[in-house]
Order: C-alpha cells, then sequence, then structure tokens
C-alpha cells in the first residue's frame, strides 16, 4: 500500500516538474558524424564552444537522424538548425527540404566537392564541412614480412596478398582485417578501392572480365583475412587487441590506435591494381533543414564551421580534414600526422586513379551499396561462382541506374543520360 | 455499476489510450505497406519476401526462438520453484536472478561481445586453463554453429528474467495449502511440480510465453552485436530497408510480416495454454 | 533391516537432493553474475588493458574512464530526465494497464478476445517505424521534446506487461474470495480494495519494474522525441557503438548501475505475496 502512495505522490509531482522543464535551445546541431563520446565531446568542448550564440551537439545513429528530421519536415516546423552528415545521407533527401545557401557565399577549395553540394540541382544544397579518406594500417610486428622489394607506400594488390599471406604463416593465423560488420563500411571499399583499380570503372565494369579477376584476387586476399571480419565495424579495436596486424579502414575510424601508441603502428596508401592506386574520399557536409527555426543563427553556424580555425579544431576533435586552405600547425595528434601523410601519399602517386562518391542515386544509395555488399556475401563468403553472381547482381545495378537515371562518375566514362552496366 | 458495462469502462482507458499512440501511427506505417506509385499493391511484400536473404533471415529468426525460448520456458519454471521453496536467501537470490530484466539488448550484446570475443573473456579463460595457446576464432563465419550457440546463450542470459518475474509472481499465489495436502498424501517433488505448480500456473505461464516469444522475432541489438553481418534476422532486415534503404514501404511490408508470424504464434499458445473461465482454483 | 536400508538410502537421497539444489542456485548465480563481473572488470580497466589479451580476472581499478563520463556534459540532467521519464510511464501503465487486467479476468464481454490480442500486438510491431507519425503528432500537437510526451509512448510499449500480468494474477485469485467479501457487506469497489489489492501488489510490483526498466532501456523513441530532455540511454547508448572500446563499456556499466539500484530497491515488494500465501 505504501508503494503505491509513493507512487501516485511521485507522479504528481512529475507532472508539474515536466512542464518546467522545456527550454529553448539556442542552435541544434543534428549530426551523423563524430558519434564517439570523445570526438561529441571534443565537438562541444573544442569547435563549437567558440561559437556566438549556444550551440547544442547531437550526434545519432542514422535511424534516430533521419526520423527525425523527417518528422519535423512533415510537420513543417521543427527545432534543427543545422544538419552534419554524409554526402550520402544528403544526397537521399529531396533537395526542396534543404535551403539553398549560395548567398551564404562560403565553399570548399574543391570545386568538385562544392559540385557535389548542389545534389543535381544549380544551388548550393549543402556546404562541404570536412573530409576523410580510407586507408591501410599495419601493426610495425608485421612489417618484416613484407614480401622482398615492396615499398610499403606504393604496394599493389598482389603485394598486400603476398604480405598477408607471409604473416598467415608465420603466425599461424590470418591477420588482415576487413571491416566487413554491420556497421562497417566494407562496401565502399568495393565502389572506390577494388573495381577502380582493377577495372577503372565501378558500374559500366560492374560485371566484367576485369571484375572477376577484381573478385578472385579479393578472394585470396580474404583467405588470409581474419574471419571475425564479418563482425568487426571500427578496426582500430582489432589493431589494438591484435586480432589483426594489417587492415583497411576510414581514417577516423583507426584514429585511436594511432594516439594510444603511435610507436606501434604505420599508416600507408590503398594498394594498386592493373588499373591504378583506386581511391575515394569522404566527404561531410552542413546544411540547413527547410524548417530550421532561427535561419539566421543557422547560417552564421555554417559559415563558422567553414573558418579556418574552426576547420583545424574540427580535425583534432574528429580526425576529418579541412575542406579549406589551412595552414596546419606542427602540434596535430599522431593520428592526423599519420593519416594526412598516408593519404598525400596515395593522391600523389603516379598511378592514383581517384574515385568520386556515387552521384545522382538518391534515395537509392542504399540499393546501391547492397549490390556491393550482397556480392561480397555471395561470392566470398558463400563461395558462389563469381561470373553468376556478378551478371545476377548486374541487374540489380542496371534497374537502379535507369531507375534513377544517374550518369556515370569517375573513373567511369561520362555517359549520355543513365550510367549504364556493360 | 451494471456489470454489463463496468468491463467496458475498465478497458477504456487502455483502449483510447492504444488507439492514439499505437493505432493511429500503426495504421499510417501499414498503408505504406500496401502502397506504391501506382496506388494499391503487394509489391513491397514481393521484393521482400524475394529477397534471396529472406529466407535466411525467417530461418535464423524462427529457429533462434525455437532454440531460446522452450529453454527460457524450463529454466524461468525452474528457477521460480526454486525460489519458492526457498527458506533463507530468498530475496537476495531472487533480486540476482532477476539483475538481467534491468540490462538493455544494446548493453548484453557489448558485455557477450566481451566475452566472445578473439580477445575476449571466454578465449583468456582457456588460454589461461591451457586449453589453447592462441585465441581461436569463435564467431567466425566458418563457424555458424558457435555464432548460433553465442547468440542463444546471450539471448537465455538476457531474456529469462522476464519470464522469471512473471512466474515468480503467479507461484505466489498459489496456496500453500495444496502443496501441504500433497505432501500428506506422499506426493513426490515432481508429482506436486506437475500436479499443483504447472496447472496453476497456467494464466502466468501463458503471458510469459507469449510475451517472450513475440519479442523472440524482434530480436535485434545481441544478434548484430554477436552475429556480425552472419546471421541477418527479420528485424535487422526491416531496420535495413527502412533506415540503409530508405525504403519505408519495404520495411513496413517486413514489419507486417513478423506481426503476422507474431499473431499466428500468439494464437496457437492461447489456445494451447487456455485459462479455465473463472479461473477458480 | 530393510527398514534401515530404505530409510539411509532415502537419507541419501536427500542430502545429495540438497547437494544439487545449492549448486544449482550458486550456479544460476554464477551465470547471471560472471558476465556482469567482466563488465565490471572492463570498465575498472585502463583502455591498454581492455583490448589486451589475455584478459585479467581482477579488476585493476583504473578510473579513467569513469572519470571520463563523469566529465561528460549533461550527463545529470539526463540522468534525471531518464528517471522521471521511467517513473512517469511506471505509473501511467499500472493505472491504465491494471483496470484492463482485471476486466481480462472477471469478466465474459464481447470483443475480449479481440482486445486482449490487440493489446498483445502492440508489442510485435517495432518502435522504431512507428516513431515517425509519432514524432510528426508530437511535434505537431507540442507534446515533442517533453518527458510527458516520451513517457506516453513508452506506456504504450509497457501497457502489454502490466496488462497481461495483472490479467494472470487476478485469474489467479479466486473470485470466491470476492464474492464472500461481498456477502460480508462489500460492495465491488471496497471488496476490490481489502481483498484483492493487497493480494496483487507483488504483480503491481513486477508491472512496475517492466515498466521502468522498458523505459530506462528504451533508445530510439527516445533519441528521436527528445531533444533539449534527452534521456540518459538516448544520451549515451546510441552513440557508444562507434566509441572506444573501453568507454563502451564505462558507459554500457552507467547505464546498468540505475536498474540495477531500482530492481534491488523494489524487489521486496515482489515478496509481499508470500505472507499471505501462509495463510
Amino acid at each position: 500500500m505504501t508503494l503505491h502512495s509513493k507512487l501516485f505522490g511521485a507522479a504528481s509531482g512529475l507532472v508539474v516538474a515536466c512542464t518546467a522543464f522545456a527550454a529553448q535551445a539556442d542552435v541544434l546541431f543534428w549530426s551523423t558524424q563524430a558519434k564517439p563520446v570523445e570526438e561529441a565531446q571534443a565537438m562541444r568542448d573544442q569547435v563549437l564552444a567558440g561559437f556566438a550564440d549556444v550551440v547544442d551537439y547531437q550526434p545519432n545513429d542514422g535511424g534516430p537522424w533521419i526520423t527525425r528530421l523527417e518528422a519535423e519536415l512533415q510537420a513543417g516546423e521543427g527545432s534543427i538548425g543545422v544538419l552534419g552528415a554524409l554526402h550520402g545521407d544528403f544526397s537521399a533527401m529531396n533537395p526542396d527540404d534543404l535551403m539553398d545557401l549560395d548567398e551564404l557565399g562560403v565553399s570548399a577549395a574543391s570545386d568538385t566537392f562544392n559540385s557535389l553540394g548542389m545534389l543535381g540541382t544549380d544551388s548550393v544544397q549543402y556546404v562541404p564541412w570536412m573530409q576523410a579518406s580510407y586507408i591501410m594500417a599495419a601493426n610495425v610486428e608485421a612489417l618484416p614480412y613484407l614480401p622482398e622489394g615492396a615499398d610499403i607506400n606504393a604496394l599493389s594488390y598482389d603485394e598486400l596478398i603476398a604480405w598477408t599471406a607471409n604473416v598467415h604463416e608465420a603466425q599461424g593465423r590470418p591477420l588482415f582485417g576487413f571491416p566487413a560488420g554491420p556497421n562497417g563500411l566494407a562496401h565502399r571499399f568495393f565502389q572506390g578501392y577494388l573495381y577502380p583499380s582493377y577495372t577503372d570503372g565501378v558500374v559500366r565494369t560492374f560485371a566484367s572480365d576485369e571484375a572477376v579477376g577484381a573478385w578472385e584476387a579479393f578472394r585470396e586476399l580474404w583467405s588470409h583475412t581474419n574471419p571475425a571480419s564479418t563482425n568487426f565495424n571500427i578496426l582500430q579495436e582489432q589493431l589494438l587487441s591484435g586480432d589483426a596486424w594489417i587492415v583497411f579502414d576510414h581514417t577516423s575510424r583507426l584514429a585511436q590506435a594511432f594516439n594510444d601508441r603511435p610507436e606501434d603502428f604505420v599508416a600507408f596508401p590503398a594498394p594498386a591494381g592493373p588499373t591504378g592506386r583506386g581511391f575515394m574520399p569522404v566527404l561531410a557536409g552542413v546544411a540547413i533543414p527547410r524548417t530550421a527555426p532561427d535561419m539566421e543563427a543557422a547560417q552564421a553556424l555554417i559559415a563558422y564551421m567553414l573558418e579556418p580555425e574552426t576547420q583545424l579544431a574540427t580535425l583534432r576533435a574528429t580526425n576529418f580534414f579541412p575542406v579549406v586552405d589551412v595552414e596546419f600547425p606542427d602540434d596535430l595528434p599522431p593520428s592526423v600526422r599519420a593519416a594526412g601523410a598516408a593519404v598525400a601519399t596515395m593522391s600523389a602517386s603516379p598511378d592514383a586513379n581517384p574515385g568520386l562518391l556515387p552521384a545522382g542515386l538518391g534515395a537509392r544509395g542504399g540499393d546501391f551499396n547492397r549490390v556491393f555488399v550482397d556480392a561480397f556475401h555471395r561470392i566470398v563468403l558463400a563461395n558462389q561462382d563469381i561470373r553468376t553472381v556478378l551478371d545476377d547482381q548486374a541487374e540489380t545495378l542496371a534497374a537502379i541506374m535507369e531507375d534513377t537515371g544517374a550518369p556515370c562518375w569517375a573513373p567511369d566514362a561520362p555517359s549520355e543520360g543513365a550510367c549504364p552496366v556493360e | 455499476m451494471n456489470p454489463r458495462i463496468l468491463p467496458y469502462v475498465l478497458i477504456l482507458p487502455v483502449t483510447v489510450f492504444l488507439c492514439m499512440f499505437f493505432l493511429y501511427p500503426f495504421v499510417l506505417v501499414a498503408q505504406q505497406a500496401f502502397s506504391t506509385e501506382t496506388g494499391f499493391s503487394l509489391d513491397n511484400f514481393r521484393e521482400v519476401v524475394d529477397y534471396w536473404r529472406f529466407p535466411i533471415s525467417l530461418q535464423n529468426t524462427l529457429l533462434l526462438a525455437a532454440a531460446v525460448v522452450p529453454f527460457q520456458v524450463g529454466l524461468a519454471l525452474l528457477m521460480a520453484t526454486m525460489v519458492n521453496r526457498m527458506k533463507r536467501g530468498r530475496d537476495m537470490i531472487l533480486y540476482i536472478w532477476t539483475i538481467p530484466l534491468g540490462i538493455s539488448d544494446l548493453a548484453a550484446g557489448i558485455i557477450w561481445l566481451a566475452i566472445f570475443d578473439q580477445s575476449g573473456f571466454l578465449n583468456s579463460m582457456m588460454n589461461g586453463l591451457g586449453v589453447i595457446d592462441q585465441p581461436v576464432n569463435l564467431l567466425s563465419y566458418q563457424n555458424p554453429g558457435m555464432v548460433f550457440l553465442a547468440i542463444a546463450l546471450a539471448e537465455i542470459w538476457r531474456a529469462t528474467a522476464i519470464m522469471l518475474v512473471i512466474l515468480v509472481a503467479g507461484i505466489g499465489l498459489i496456496p500453500k495449502e495444496y502443496y501441504e495436502a500433497a505432501e500428506v498424501f506422499g506426493a513426490s517433488p515432481w508429482k506436486r511440480f506437475s500436479r499443483i505448480t504447472l496447472p496453476l500456473l497456467r494464466p502466468s505461464l501463458q503471458t510469459a510465453l507469449v510475451l517472450r516469444v513475440i519479442l523472440a522475432f524482434e530480436i535485434f541489438a545481441v544478434v548484430a552485436a554477436l552475429g556480425g553481418t552472419l546471421f541477418p534476422v527479420l528485424m535487422g532486415e526491416t531496420y535495413a530497408y527502412q533506415f540503409d534503404l530508405r525504403n519505408g514501404g519495404a520495411a513496413a511490408a517486413m514489419a507486417l510480416i513478423i506481426l503476422a508470424i507474431s499473431i499466428g504464434f500468439t494464437l496457437i499458445i492461447l489456445r494451447a495454454l487456455r485459462v479455465p473461465k473463472g479461473a477458480s482454483i | 533391516m530393510t527398514d534401515t536400508v530404505a530409510i539411509d538410502a532415502s537419507a541419501d537421497t536427500r542430502k545429495w537432493g540438497k547437494v544439487l539444489y545449492v549448486s544449482t542456485v550458486v550456479f544460476l548465480c554464477a551465470w547471471v553474475l560472471v558476465p556482469i563481473y567482466f563488465l565490471l572488470i572492463n570498465t575498472l580497466s585502463s583502455p591498454e588493458t581492455v583490448t589486451s589479451f589475455p584478459k585479467p580476472f581482477w579488476p585493476e581499478f583504473d578510473l579513467a574512464s569513469l572519470t571520463f563520463f563523469a566529465g561528460f556534459d549533461g550527463m545529470l540532467s539526463a540522468l534525471k530526465n531518464s528517471i522521471i521519464v521511467a517513473a512517469m510511464t511506471m505509473v501511467m501503465s499500472i493505472v491504465i494497464g491494471a483496470p484492463a487486467g482485471y476486466a481480462l479476468s472477471r469478466f465474459e464481454f464481447r470483443g475480449k478476445g479481440t482486445f486482449r490480442l490487440l493489446i498483445l500486438l502492440t508489442r510485435a510491431f517495432p518502435l522504431p517505424l512507428l516513431a515517425l507519425p509519432l514524432a510528426v503528432l508530437f511535434i505537431r500537437t507540442g507534446l515533442d521534446d517533453t518527458a510527458f510526451g516520451l513517457a506516453l509512448v513508452h506506456t504504450t510499449l509497457a501497457i502489454p506487461f502490466s496488462v497481461l500480468i495483472t490479467f494472470s494474477l487476478f485469474s489467479g485469485i479466486p473470485i470466491e474470495l470476492e464474492e464472500a467479501a461481498w456477502t460480508l457487506g462489500c460492495n465491488r469497489l471496497t471488496a476490490f480494495q481489502k481483498v484483492v489489492l493487497p493480494l496483487i501488489l507483488p504483480g503491481i510490483t513486477a508491472s512496475a519494474i517492466f515498466a521502468f526498466v522498458i523505459s530506462w532501456n528504451e533508445v530510439f523513441a527516445a533519441a528521436v522525441l527528445t531533444i533539449e530532455n534527452r534521456t540518459l540511454t538516448a544520451f549515451l547508448l546510441q552513440n557508444l557503438n562507434t566509441s572506444p572500446l573501453h568507454l563502451k563499456f564505462a558507459g554500457g556499466f552507467i547505464l546498468v548501475v540505475p536498474a540495477l539500484i531500482f530492481i534491488f530497491a523494489v524487489r521486496k515488494y515482489l515478496f509481499a505475496m508470500w505472507g499471505i500465501a501462509n495463510r
């Protein structure tokens, strides 16, 4: 009985209390990036504290992020001031839901990035905010097993396979690590690294004979890959635990390893295949939804995010690199130095074959990724015939391309209309 | 009050509440499943069912429920009867056994991954005991049985307490006289359990079972943590449609399929464990 | 002679039965506690130890990870929000759910089967899909970003538990008890108060625990429906997956503790029954 009276007493008190604490935020920054608790804290303390207004920085998983945003758009009013997300998140949105940002007059140093930010329209829908890339990293203990004559800064896929094979043989267990977990970024490896390096294309060459060769090579690499990779999402964990010695992942998903034990790990460029050293950027942007409560404050925040000092602070906080020209100080954290050097070597290499981010796919971006992930599952994990799987998946891919009418992007040769699967 | 109206008055608050906060959004979502650009169609259902991972995820979900739920019923019954006859330390033991109730599925996934991970506690233990010299990969695609076992163990650990609490509350209602009488007549502990506890516990058992089965079909976070991409389940596929593929219609169709399976099993359980009318003892 | 053997044998069986009983209890306690203990070890370990192999089996009492969260902005207000939402959920789900449970167990009425099924269905549909229309509704009605609004959603999740638990408990209480009270001059309400309510207190407690725990651990709706008034779970848990390992464990641990304290605090009500059953 006493429990009852306590409960009811508490309830009536609460109803009074809850009406009292609905205060207003100044600018709500709704982001899918800089999610790890440390990065979020650094964003608040080191990056956003310098803004004139109070910023409420809220990083979210993709699910709640898009659900809340959609709800505000549908309701026609909301509290989100600024959106921070990847190019892929924005390109899945209706450009009408984002404010045109041309008048703001801020942009990235790269015209390619700026045009991606237009999302196929004539005006700026999101402003490029920060960039990253995928690189390789290795435990120094793996270095003695490098094949003879191989330069770690100019590896080929064959050399990488030989290297992982040497390590496998010497240690008695496969130690290549690959982000094939549910939250891992494996699809980007296929789209931006494996395919460009072997077929000089992504969509056109999806089911080509060269693509069959690429998957054969990957199968071989997989035989020296830690089979628990299907659980790996963020490879810094496996680098640190020693479950993987040689890994591929997003620069910011490797950062902790370099920061915690800088002496123990090296970063280096992605390998090259017969058609060059394929690699791909990661681009995050900032935008304003049409329902933002305070447009001026939101615009001011975007301008602030693009200032060189803010960009440097963001680099320290998140391991994402600036999109504007900045002068790098000397005291950057080890992760930034290691990753920065690897990315620079990768883009400056003579056989560099940079790819672009998928564009024009709209809401079908997820389906596009799924084509590659499914191919991986069927070819590598289920050991199905490569030719059959590629022909099969090519149909799905062709349907997506026709559906969206998306033209080819580099390294595929430009197309008239929808990019064809040849 | 008129006994013919009274029950409706009593269920009115729940009905109004659920209509507002469940039925209304549910209808909106369910509509999506049956509509495409061309109007009413079953295309969304066709799309999700034809996808090659659908049969695998359906099979995984059902197998997991079939492996986990019966075991949990047995375990929860065992725990509840043990607590029931305990003389000292009952509070403490029951408290310990209900601890997993307070742990979310996301947290449970984190905990169990720390155990089954390659450099995790299980490997450390085996290493310490000298069973292995270097860590074994427990959760790999070559080892689907082990992955299944790990997920099942984590689920049993996490979700048995739900049933336990319901059963303990129900077992407390069984008058002690029945047991005393049975003892006088020399009934064995097993007889007492099967002739008194089980039949009288039926309402609680039914509730516990239905809720547990429904929740078992919605399993997701623990599977994602331990099974990675190797062990697709229905709910994971639903979320993938909704959030990765931004295909609300397909996600709604998947959710309705799960709902239909849940309804089917609920009806079976309700029928099998029918509570007698009036429920007089 | 044969008699003594029989007695010896039965004493033996009893002894072994006792050993089996105690060891099963101990085993089951260990089964529950050991994984929690591992979580504790990882929480109290330095980042290097968390990723090391083999893992230690004793915590080294490194408080760095916990200290990090102590300095985390907004932890306390998020904790407060979580408690408020959970408490409201608890009260609402019982107040709304228990009458329906009573109706289900005591009356035959048209639509009873459908009603029960509808209640159950609310748990068979994933909340993350319902969150979008709910959020639109809440934004339009001003319930958005309030503890009360979130508690409404959590109550929806908890109601099936409270209705069905109270239903099964009422069903276990002989209607004759109530009828006896009626003949002794109680009306339906006073009979309920004096006879039934004390009997079902454990069940109410059980539903309260469920409601609290469901609300406490719910992430998705909390992440979507609260902005300023984030709950602790939405604040921490959804960002843990991508966080470094040591923080993942510490954050998980921080979330677990309040729920355990709550269950500990109300556990004795779960047993209010025992005295009565000895009647």
